[in-house]
């Protein structure tokens, strides 16, 4: 499981910001070639962006890029990044599978011998995006997520936006269960207002509620309060570790359910126990072993 | 080498590098005009990865004008080689 409780958004054009993306502590960065790329300065961005996945230490963050819609300059972008050395594309836009099976061939075509296979994450920003959601997820193996972007989205719909996030609740949870059922990961839009703390922890908490695995950032300010939300909490590393227990010491006696604090443990209730400890693991917060 | 026209890319902004390129006289070989915040420390390196990313592109004579304000080395590259391909001298092909 790749960890993306966090993704910030980088613009691809600028170097000062470019060169500090691995000091944020983000689970990955997102060099955008996109939306923050004035489509006159699209050719430096993808040189630019092209020379800092080659050089800059970006530590432990997953190195990510944003590329141009497929009608645009998706081409060029994947052609000029993929030998790079990046762990993922998120590829905008994306209406149906075959703009994934599209996207990856295009990867494909560009990877270099040896090179680690780049995974791509679908955004799902359009009303046809999040009604072919399921079809997206499946479209090919390098799909790694299904993230959703909430402003194009509900621009086209002719919906205002709320902090509450009324107008988005459905194309959430479609976006969250066609992921789900595809073995992927989903990723909520990102909260827009950066000076709103208390209307951030809200909308992650409401994200983390519905089963997103992680959020779109815009500012690095906005990481810590996401990671709090989403990193499991000591009472739910306990309650994991106990169900594991009770469930091993069920097998061990030839039962294939358990019993803790009065409640049947079966395998929805073990898997989402392995998923929480899985995730403590990851952030170093189930030391000393999980029993 | 494809004839090359005035070019510019880079921004004037912290950590970026404006890179101005255009003809040079026949014969006169890679003349850079090096203007830096840290040219003191680090002028020759700036010129080494300018005159570096020219060479390479198999062009003889050009000028450059860069204004500095602090760009990595990675930043440089790719500030000279977008002037250069919007200059026309190198196809987009051959950057990647």
């Amino acid at each position: 499981m790749d960890l993306r409780r966090t993704m910030l958004f980088m613009p691809g054009n600028n170097p000062g910001m470019l060169q500090n993306g691995g000091v944020f502590g983000a689970d990955a960065i997102i060099l955008d070639l996109e939306d923050a790329v004035a489509p006159q300065e699209k050719d430096a961005a993808r040189l630019l962006v092209a020379e800092a996945l080659r050089t800059i230490d970006y530590r432990a963050s997953e190195k990510v890029v944003r590329i141009n819609p497929l009608d645009t300059f998706a081409r060029q972008d994947i052609k000029a990044i993929v030998p790079c050395g990046l762990d993922a594309i998120i590829v905008p836009k994306v209406e149906s599978p075959e703009d994934i099976r599209q996207a990856a061939r295009l990867v494909a075509a560009a990877e270099t011998p040896g090179q680690a296979p780049v995974k791509l994450i679908a955004l799902l920003e359009t009303p046809c995006g999040i009604a072919e959601a399921y079809p997206i997820a499946r479209a090919d193996k390098r799909v790694a997520g299904l993230a959703f972007g909430a402003e194009d989205y509900t621009a086209a719909l002719g919906a205002k936006r709320t902090k509450e996030g009324t107008e988005i609740f459905s194309a959430r949870t479609i976006v969250v269960n066609s992921a789900a059922a595809a073995g992927i990961q989903s990723i909520d839009t990102p909260f827009t207002d950066v000076n709103d703390r208390d209307g951030l922890l809200a909308d992650t908490a409401l994200a983390k509620q519905l089963g997103f695995k992680g959020k779109l950032a815009i500012n690095p300010r906005q990481i810590d309060d996401i990671h709090r939300v989403f990193d499991p909490t000591a009472q739910e590393i306990d309650w994991a570790r106990r169900v594991i227990k009770a469930i091993r010491k069920a097998e061990a006696e030839g039962a294939g359910v358990a019993s803790l604090d009065g409640k049947m443990v079966d395998a929805p209730i073990v898997a989402r126990a392995e998923r929480t400890l899985h995730l403590a693991r990851l952030l170093g917060l189930a030391e000393g072993g999980l029993l | 080498m494809n004839e090359l026209k005035p070019a510019q890319a880079g921004t004037l902004e912290s950590n970026d590098i404006m890179i101005t390129v255009a003809p040079g006289a026949q014969g006169s070989g890679i003349s850079i005009e090096l203007e830096s915040i840290v040219f003191a420390q680090y002028g020759q390196a700036i010129r080494k990865t300018i005159t570096a990313v020219i060479a390479e592109q198999d062009i003889t004579d050009i000028y450059i004008k860069a204004v500095d304000r602090g760009a990595l080395d990675c930043t440089i590259r790719a500030r000279t080689l977008a002037a250069l391909t919007r200059a026309g001298v190198v196809p987009a092909k051959e950057l990647i």
